[in-house]
């Protein structure tokens, strides 16, 4: 194992989606993406929908779909809460696209109010996860 | 007749071995889904402990942090209640207790505020319907609980609360503590308040950088806390709901088994009886011939 390697964890409610040594993490924190390489400060970081990125020991870059949440980093372990988090290659491509367009359309008739505010928040999780996918 | 009594008694034993099966057979799902619950229970843990754990540190360090889910307001009007139970009965005294410690409470506390109830389950939903104390229900959720059910629920209490529309809610549900034993429990949720950091977890002296506040992270956690507290109660629910159901249908399988000895007794007895008199005929009978 390379030595400039640290722990990242992905967490939700119903499983811990990854637990992996990785050596470059990208989140998409709430006022802008955060890099964090190892020996971070430890950090507590809210972050906003989208899309969690790493890159392994072996260089390859793969990519995580979240729905928000937080991320603390300490001792060289990274650990991502997210409500919801998905792979970018187990998304399913056909559904998200469905769900943006629901969300784009419920969107156009312009109705204020609560429902307004979950289809902004339902749009921006299926681009989320159309990004992971790509 | 002789033969008719003991007829009975041979169709009676057969239907009570039906049941019995039938219980046993239920004894072993019940016990199947409660490994399963157990699991996803387990699977939680993690997400739960370290969300806890974080919102206490930022509620330690964010003291002057106002947020609409942790005022508390002077004059409570309304109480709301989230009942926690199960869809379905045979589950022994499960849902009773949930909903005996829910009036109990709804008696004690509030005076003359006005209580309503979320129930979470068809026997809770039902039972307060018919009282008309009913606000919103959930139900058949099945018996694998997801997060997103959870949320939902969250949703619902987050809104009446910051609308004002309720001024307390307290949620009630069973914790599992082992398949014999589920305790009924009631937790206040709102005016939401901050676990307190237990003793032995990180020190909070550690410098962290918060990004971008440690306030405006808290309030970005608050929802999700409420929403991993209800999830929380909703799998212990679940696996109470199964643990009670294992000892409940136990219970009957154990109960059909006695019924089928002392049936068997009695049919034996009865058989006996019949053999006895017609001896006592036949003997009667070459007794009057000889004469």
């Amino acid at each position: 194992m390379a030595d400039n390697t640290f722990m990242l964890e992905v967490v939700t409610p119903e499983d811990i989606l990854l637990k992996e040594e990785i050596q470059f993490l990208v989140v998409p924190g709430s006022e802008g993406e955060l890099g964090i390489l190892k020996n971070h400060a430890p950090i507590v970081a809210s972050l906003k929908i989208g899309v969690l990125k790493y890159k392994m020991p072996d260089e390859t870059v793969q990519k995580v779909a979240v729905s928000g949440g937080f991320m603390e980093v300490i001792d060289n372990v990274a650990r991502v809460l997210a409500e919801t988090a998905e792979h970018g290659a187990s998304v399913d491509v056909l559904r998200a696209k469905a769900a943006r367009e629901r969300a784009e359309k419920r969107l156009a008739q312009r109705v204020e109010g609560i429902n307004n505010e979950r289809a902004k928040l339902a749009l921006q999780r299926a681009i989320a996860r159309i990004k992971a996918a790509s | 007749m002789a033969g008719a009594g003991v007829r009975e008694f041979k169709r009676r034993i057969r239907s009570v071995a039906n049941t019995q099966q039938i219980t046993k057979a239920m004894k072993m799902v019940a016990a199947a889904r409660l490994r399963r619950a157990q699991e996803k229970a387990e699977a939680s843990r993690p997400y739960n402990e370290t969300l806890q754990g974080t919102v206490a540190r930022l509620s330690a360090v964010a003291l002057d942090v106002k947020h609409p889910l942790l005022e508390k307001r002077d004059e409570i009007k309304k109480i709301g209640y989230i009942v926690v139970t199960a869809d379905r009965g045979l589950c022994g005294a499960y849902n009773t207790n949930i909903i005996k410690m829910a009036n109990q409470s709804m008696e004690d506390i509030g005076g003359a505020a006005k209580k309503t109830v979320i129930a979470v389950g068809r026997k809770a939903s039902d039972f307060y319907k018919k009282r008309g104390l009913l606000a919103a229900d959930f139900i058949n959720l099945g018996d694998n609980i997801s997060y997103v059910d959870a949320r939902a629920v969250a949703q619902y209490v987050i809104e009446a609360y910051e609308t004002k529309e309720l001024d307390e809610v307290f949620l009630v549900y069973a914790k599992f503590i082992n398949v014999l034993r589920q305790a009924p429990t009631l937790t206040k949720v709102f005016p939401l308040e901050p676990p307190e950091e237990s003793e032995g977890s990180a020190p909070h002296f550690i410098d962290y950088i918060y990004e971008p506040s440690a306030e405006a992270i808290l309030v970005s956690l608050l929802p999700r806390y409420v929403g991993s507290l209800i999830y929380n109660s909703m799998l212990e629910g679940k696996a109470s709901e199964f643990g009670a159901k294992m000892t409940a249908m136990g219970n009957a399988t154990e109960n059909a088994g006695e019924l089928i000895g002392s049936l068997n007794l009695a049919m034996n007895k009865a058989r006996q009886a019949a053999i006895t008199d017609e001896i006592l005929d036949i003997v009667g009978g070459a007794e009057a011939l000889k004469k």
